[in-house]
């Protein structure tokens, strides 16, 4: 998981007081592995308001350079806040196994 | 631009759809934190830290977001931050803000402002975190106070907080065979911010980004304390399904239970307009396993008080004065 | 170099904090502290010291906007006494796991249970196991000297912890006393502006106060520990350097008339001063008498009782507090601890003195000399002069 040194530290590498300084290191844990079902976006249904990208907790869905969203299936939980709010129901959780 | 789709079965919003674009893309709170499914304060955090801006530092109390976010060796922060313990996040941000201070006033540090944001759950700010924030608000400070309130202390399992509303099923005010969960009325703090005489109280929720956005941008610029009471979903918590995150938030506004609201010295004003006819209770309620115990007649009590609380705040809205309105007039 | 002058001791200690230029203070008064909190803030507010000072609602706050403030890089400085320091507890090991070089001075007050306003250590012994540096001055011009070193000692890079300086609550805080206190600028020469590890600060980002799971916790604690422990080699070199620039030498454990002597008595704080007096009476009668006084006693300092005891035949430890129900008073449980191994070291014995301010005057002293060379006291711990 990390890439600096070793895990677990010895006593001697461990950082003083415990600090981390690389910010934003989290995104070396990938949360996608919680997930029991995908988001899908059917971009011919997608009005590309950018609501499904503003209420992802994760901040995994990102805007692509046609202007369309996809989630980041790394960190993606499957909560399915971004298919419930889509506004043209672009957007369907579909489970994981299929 | 008001371009609601008609569809009956979703909640009616007026939302300016596509603001979510001129949000700034950069992310400083970033995936991999291990924050629940369908979390709400995790959502409110990183839409607080796109309005906040790389040039601040977060002040954490204990509670779910610290926890989840900086399991060493990682952090999920991309700004400076700061955890101590349960009781303090006021104190150590009003140090935070003192030292900053300091600093730049003797030339030490960099000649710009960093701004001290000290944030906290409902535990950690209406509990055990009342007497620091009382104090570091009534000193004067630069400093944002953003209050995460999902209403029970989450992070060590779901137990009543001041902040728990009526008759809510919690660990320690649970809904039992003879006391039907908790048994007094939410704790208002905003209005208790609002008697410390701050410059700036407002009142957020996550299911409205903009809004509470540009409340945060708002706190920021203030010279002197502010406070915002951010009202966030906790599926787990609240037994409700993780999708419905947003869509709980805004229930909370239409019916009036949490309306949404600024108090600019002294003056209050609603910034989220809610729709004449308020949403009954019950539809908010429904949704939420914590309350599933509730009978017509409880529901009923909760209603009746829900109104009494709009028509309280309503008053204010349409009667209160800034302080800067009520200066007698010169000359 | 330096001025002589007539001090009252709390206000020393508030004026060597001043020479030392610190940033910001965060205090909250209480009885016998509140004339340091009183004339931090005097000299804050006159504009002596470019610095913030924050009058905080309660000594947990104290506490925690001082690691707030030392956060961002900023020297701060703090103080309390007895319940506060009890009130603040929960933050003080917090303080010293984020490595922040948090000066803090202790009028040192009884602990509540019945409320006592007067002077003993039972505030700061419980502390002993949360990572801070530990001073305790005799008189008047420690205070001050301590006060300086402790900043120096706490920012060293191969240190950054917190320090406390201890000084008896009115036996010493209300006393006026002659110090010679140090000008600016033999002070701006002895200690170096304060060049933070990590600091809140958006031009290079850390997270500081992480969760610290069971596979590295232990890990954590030990790279404290071993901190705590070697800072023990910059406290006697700070010491060295302090005695070539201010003349004035101080050791770990200092030693009275021990060269030949058989029985000696440990005191820290103020009361050496008394026991003093008592061990040159007791030569006068042909006693041969000494006196050990602890100036450090975290890290603890080992080697130097070591070679203080040598010799002694038996040794009196006073303690100014009580460990209920415990194996004796907290300085003889570590000495006794500290000894164990040593194939020759003397019989020692353990007297609680002056608690809640009860006075300990030479007689007393004399007393506990004449009584420990019999082996006449209370097993394992005896409460001294307590009636009944």
């Amino acid at each position: 998981m990390m890439t600096e040194k070793k895990w677990p530290e010895t006593w001697q590498e461990i950082n003083p007081g415990c600090m981390v300084f690389r910010p934003g290191n989290a995104s070396e844990y990938h949360t996608g592995s919680w997930r029991a079902k995908r988001p899908i976006w059917d971009n011919s249904k997608c009005i590309k308001c950018g609501v499904c990208y503003i209420f992802c907790p994760e901040g995994c869905i990102t805007e692509g350079a046609d202007g369309f969203f996809e989630a980041n299936f790394d960190y993606c939980k499957g909560c399915g806040i971004c298919a419930h709010e889509c506004w043209p129901k672009a957007i369907a959780m579909v489970n994981e196994e299929d | 631009m008001n371009t609601a789709i008609k569809n009956p079965k979703n909640t009616v919003e007026s939302f300016e759809l596509y603001a979510p674009k001129l949000a700034t893309k950069e992310e400083f709170f970033v995936g991999g934190h291990r924050a629940c499914q369908g979390c709400g304060e995790a959502l409110a955090i990183r839409l607080m830290l796109k309005a906040l801006g790389k040039d601040t530092v977060i002040t954490n109390a204990t509670g779910c977001m610290e926890v989840i976010s900086s399991v060493y060796p990682t952090t999920a922060w991309r700004v400076p931050w700061i955890h101590v313990a349960f009781p303090n996040s006021a104190s150590v941000g009003s140090g935070v803000e003192a030292g900053l201070t300091a600093l730049r006033r003797k030339g030490k540090i960099a000649d710009r402002r960093v701004k001290s944001v000290a944030i906290g759950g409902d535990g950690g700010t209406m509990d055990i975190g009342f007497q620091a924030l009382s104090g570091a608000m009534e000193r004067g400070h630069d400093m944002l106070y953003v209050c995460f309130d999902n209403e029970a202390y989450m992070n060590t399992g779901i137990q009543r907080s001041s902040g728990t509303p009526f008759l809510a099923s919690t660990t320690t005010a649970p809904a039992g065979k003879v006391v039907p969960g908790n048994q007094v009325w939410k704790k208002n703090l905003p209005e208790i911010m609002v008697a410390h005489n701050l410059p700036y109280v407002a009142t957020a929720c996550q299911s409205y980004p903009i809004d509470f956005m540009n409340k945060v941008k708002k706190a920021r610029k203030v010279k002197g304390p502010s406070y915002i009471h951010c009202f966030v979903t906790c599926p787990t918590g609240w037994r409700s399904p993780s999708e419905t995150c947003i869509k709980l938030g805004r229930l909370a506004l239409e019916t009036g239970i949490f309306p949404l609201y600024e108090v600019e010295d002294g003056k209050y004003r609603l910034t989220v307009e809610v729709p004449e006819k308020r949403r009954p209770v019950q539809e908010y309620l429904k949704g939420q396993g914590r309350f599933r115990h509730l009978t017509p007649d409880q529901i009923r009590v909760i209603q009746e008080r829900v109104d009494i609380e709009w028509e309280t705040l309503m008053i204010k809205v349409r009667n209160s004065k800034s302080r800067e309105e009520l200066r007698a007039p010169r000359g | 170099m330096g001025k002589r002058v007539g001090m009252e001791v709390a206000i020393a200690s508030a004026e060597a904090a001043a020479l030392c230029k610190f940033d910001v203070a965060a205090v909250y008064p209480i009885t016998p502290q509140s004339h340091v909190a009183e004339h931090l803030s005097d000299i804050v507010n006159d504009g002596r010291v470019d610095a913030s000072f924050i009058t905080v609602e309660s000594e947990h706050s104290a506490l925690s906007a001082a690691v707030g403030s030392s956060a961002t890089g900023a020297r701060t400085v703090t103080a309390t006494s007895s319940q506060g320091l009890l009130f603040m507890s929960e933050i003080l090991p917090i303080a010293s796991a984020l490595r922040l070089p948090i000066v803090m001075l202790i009028a040192n007050r009884a602990v509540s249970g019945p409320i006592n306003i007067w002077n003993d250590h039972s505030d700061i012994m419980p502390m002993r196991d949360t990572g801070w540096i530990s001073f305790f001055a005799e008189n008047g011009q420690e205070v001050v000297d301590m006060t300086i070193q402790a900043f120096r000692v706490g920012e060293d890079r191969r240190v950054m912890l917190p320090v406390n300086v201890n000084m008896d609550g009115f036996q010493l805080t209300h006393m006026v006393e002659p110090i010679i206190m140090p000008d600016q600028e033999e002070v701006d020469r002895f200690l170096p502006p304060y060049v933070p590890f990590a600091t809140l600060h958006p031009d290079k980002v850390v997270s500081m106060g992480t969760l610290g799971m069971p596979e590295i916790y232990a890990e954590a604690q030990k790279s404290k520990d071993v901190a705590l422990v070697n800072s023990i080699k910059v406290v006697r070199e700070v010491w060295k350097e302090w005695e070539a620039q201010f003349g004035r030498k101080y050791e770990p454990i200092q030693s009275y008339r021990t060269e030949d002597a058989e029985i000696a008595l440990m005191t820290m704080g103020s009361m050496g001063e008394t026991a003093e007096i008592a061990v040159d009476e007791l030569r006068k009668e042909g006693v041969k008498a000494g006196l050990l006084k602890i100036k450090l006693w975290r890290p603890f300092p080992f080697d130097e009782l070591k070679k203080a005891v040598k010799g002694l035949k038996v040794l009196a430890v006073t303690d100014r507090a009580c460990s209920f129900g415990g194996p004796g008073g907290p300085v003889f449980s570590e000495i006794r601890c500290a000894l164990y191994d040593v194939a020759k070291r003397p019989k020692i014995v353990n007297y609680l003195i002056g608690l809640g301010g009860r006075d300990v005057q030479v007689e007393n002293f004399m007393d506990m000399v004449r009584r420990a060379a019999k082996g006449k006291l209370s097993e394992p711990y005896e409460f001294y002069g307590v009636r009944g």
